[in-house]
């Protein structure tokens, strides 16, 4: 099979019938209950969460929402974030974690959303909050990236005991057109940016910021959303069983160090 | 985000001043080394002065950014710091183009090896790990130096049972370092979380500007935090937020004091205070004074 570029896989991933987690999750999981709200402000609908059974198992899901269509995407304002959003997702998993109960982050944004109220309610603390909170869990988490992985609204539900990536998800700093806007003042050169950037699941494998990459159906997952969710499915069951035998001690161990060995420096 | 972000800063005070002070149009240049033009007022100050009041317009308050060798010198007790990891320097993760040559010219106008300085020094006589960013080196972006240096910070300070206390300034995360920039945020955030699980004290001082990946990391996880006045504190640049919104921010958007009223800041603290600021949070932790108290390098 040749390999596709960023460039390729970006298109894939913005294919108007790529599948979403409204899609992937009646398919993967069953009895999927959904649990509102952050207690706090409110109910952000870019990030459902809830439980649900995984071959009998019950998990957590918490998941990004984009809209297959104009109206799905206003109510879940493009899966980008407020920090409702990320608070909502933070109750559940402390939820998770009194009750013993692995937790399922679907990661699919373009972002957290910047606006004034996203600001005035605190959108880098609850981003932060969540970094630190999720690295000391003590139960198990595991994140997939399954289109979009953009930035720091991304890695609030990332920080995991093992990260998966479909196939051509694409994970980055910065959009590669902020990338090349910010870097060359020149927006034109999303393209090239996009190339530059090593954004694509076998660059992340590299970096150690990806730990498995998930096939996605032959031409995208658009070319059948169940045999990709299968695949996802399958992956889930075995790591989800695989790192709930390890230690919890052990698993937060190895969760820090996970990301602590990322680094690129000389002394 | 670090550019973009000296760009939205310059034009908003651009914005700010052009119709208070110079209403012909003409630019009247500064020359730089002589006078101080406040960005947040307009009002221009000697340099002399403006040094001397340690730079804080006199008009407005406004605090403006310090490089880490003044910060270092109000807030240490004479001789008492000693430096980490003063060598360590960034690699090129994603090969950018001219990289290397970008952090060897920041390196000799900065006399730093990346945008962070760490190391341990005592405040009023009592001990702490200190970090101090420094937004003359490339925004004060936070690459794989700036997140290895905090991170073995706050490891140090777990080991060692000592309070941590972090001078923001950031662009956000570095984007010529790509992901690689992006995971030390989880990394920073992790170390935190286990000093904060040791019952340790981790003081966070907002300085302009604290901003991006910087913001939603370790600048809003203090169990204190305290704002210099009038800086700028947020996580999306400003004309990030107008281009999503299309509309106009209101003037206090983003600042020290947007911050406290909105609930992520503790509390406003001028310069001139806060060395003993700092001393009176650690005391009040049950830190104990381990020298008399001196006076600060200058």
């Amino acid at each position: 099979m040749n390999k596709l570029t960023a460039t390729e896989r970006r298109a894939l991933i913005h294919h108007k019938n790529r599948p979403t987690v409204s899609d992937y999750i009646p398919v993967i999981f069953n009895n999927f209950l959904e649990l509102h709200g952050d207690r706090h402000f409110g109910d952000d609908h870019a990030i459902i969460g809830g439980i649900a059974t995984l071959n009998s198992v019950p998990v957590t899901i918490l998941a990004q929402v984009k809209g297959r269509n104009i109206e799905e995407n206003k109510r879940t304002n493009f899966s980008m974030p407020h920090p409702e959003g990320y608070r909502k997702a933070l109750r559940l998993a402390k939820e998770a974690e009194k009750f013993h109960r692995p937790v399922i982050c679907l990661v699919d944004t373009p972002g957290a959303f910047c606006g004034i109220e996203a600001e005035k309610r605190g959108q880098g603390e609850a981003i932060a909050r969540n970094l630190m909170e999720f690295m000391t869990l003590r139960t198990p988490v595991v994140s997939v990236i399954l289109g979009e992985g953009g930035s720091g609204g991304a890695l609030a539900l990332a920080v995991c005991d093992e990260l998966a990536m479909l196939e051509n998800a694409l994970y980055s700093i910065i959009s590669p057109r902020g990338f090349a806007s910010i870097l060359w003042k020149d927006p034109g050169r999303e393209k090239e940016a996009c190339e530059l950037m090593k954004i694509t699941a076998e660059d992340l494998l590299s970096f150690g910021v990806c730990d498995k990459i998930i096939s996605e159906a032959a031409g995208g997952a658009q070319n059948d959303m169940k045999l990709t969710a299968s695949n996802i499915g399958e992956y889930l069951s075995e790591a989800i069983s695989r790192i709930s035998k390890t230690d919890i001690d052990i698993m937060l161990e190895n969760r820090y160090n996970k990301f602590r060995k990322i680094g690129m420096f000389e002394e | 985000m670090l550019e973009d972000l000296f760009k939205v800063v310059k034009a908003r005070f651009n914005e700010e001043t052009a119709g208070k002070s110079d209403d012909s149009g003409e630019n009247v240049s500064i020359p730089q080394d002589l006078l101080f033009k406040c960005p947040r007022c307009g009002t221009v100050a000697y340099m002399e002065d403006f040094e001397k009041n340690r730079r804080v317009c006199a008009s407005c308050n406004y605090h403006a950014r310090l490089k880490w060798q003044d910060r270092l010198n109000m807030t240490a007790d004479a001789d008492s710091f000693t430096e980490f990891d003063s060598g360590m320097t960034s690699k090129n993760p994603i090969d950018f183009p001219d990289y290397e040559k970008k952090i060897r010219e920041m390196q000799q106008k900065c006399d730093i090896k990346d945008a962070v300085i760490t190391g341990e020094c005592h405040i009023h006589g009592y001990r702490c790990c200190i970090g101090i960013m420094d937004s003359n080196f490339m925004m004060a972006s936070m690459g794989s130096v700036v997140g290895e240096k905090i991170t073995r910070l706050f490891e140090y300070a777990t080991e060692q049972k000592l309070p941590v206390i972090l001078f923001t300034a950031s662009g956000g995360a570095r984007m010529q370092e790509g992901i690689v920039a992006l995971m030390q945020m989880a990394k920073t955030s992790g170390a935190i979380a286990r000093h904060s699980q040791a019952g340790q004290l981790y003081i966070t001082v907002l300085t302009d500007p604290t901003t991006g990946g910087v913001n939603a990391s370790f600048a809003s996880l203090g169990d204190i935090i305290i704002a210099e006045p009038k800086v700028l504190v947020g996580f999306a640049g400003r004309r990030v937020i107008q281009d999503t919104i299309r509309q106009q921010l209101p003037d206090d958007f983003q600042t020290a004091e947007f911050m406290l009223e909105n609930g992520f800041a503790d509390m406003i603290v001028e310069r001139t205070m806060m060395r003993r600021t700092l001393a009176r949070i650690m005391k009040l932790h049950n830190y104990e004074k381990e020298r008399p108290t001196a006076q600060a390098q200058k």
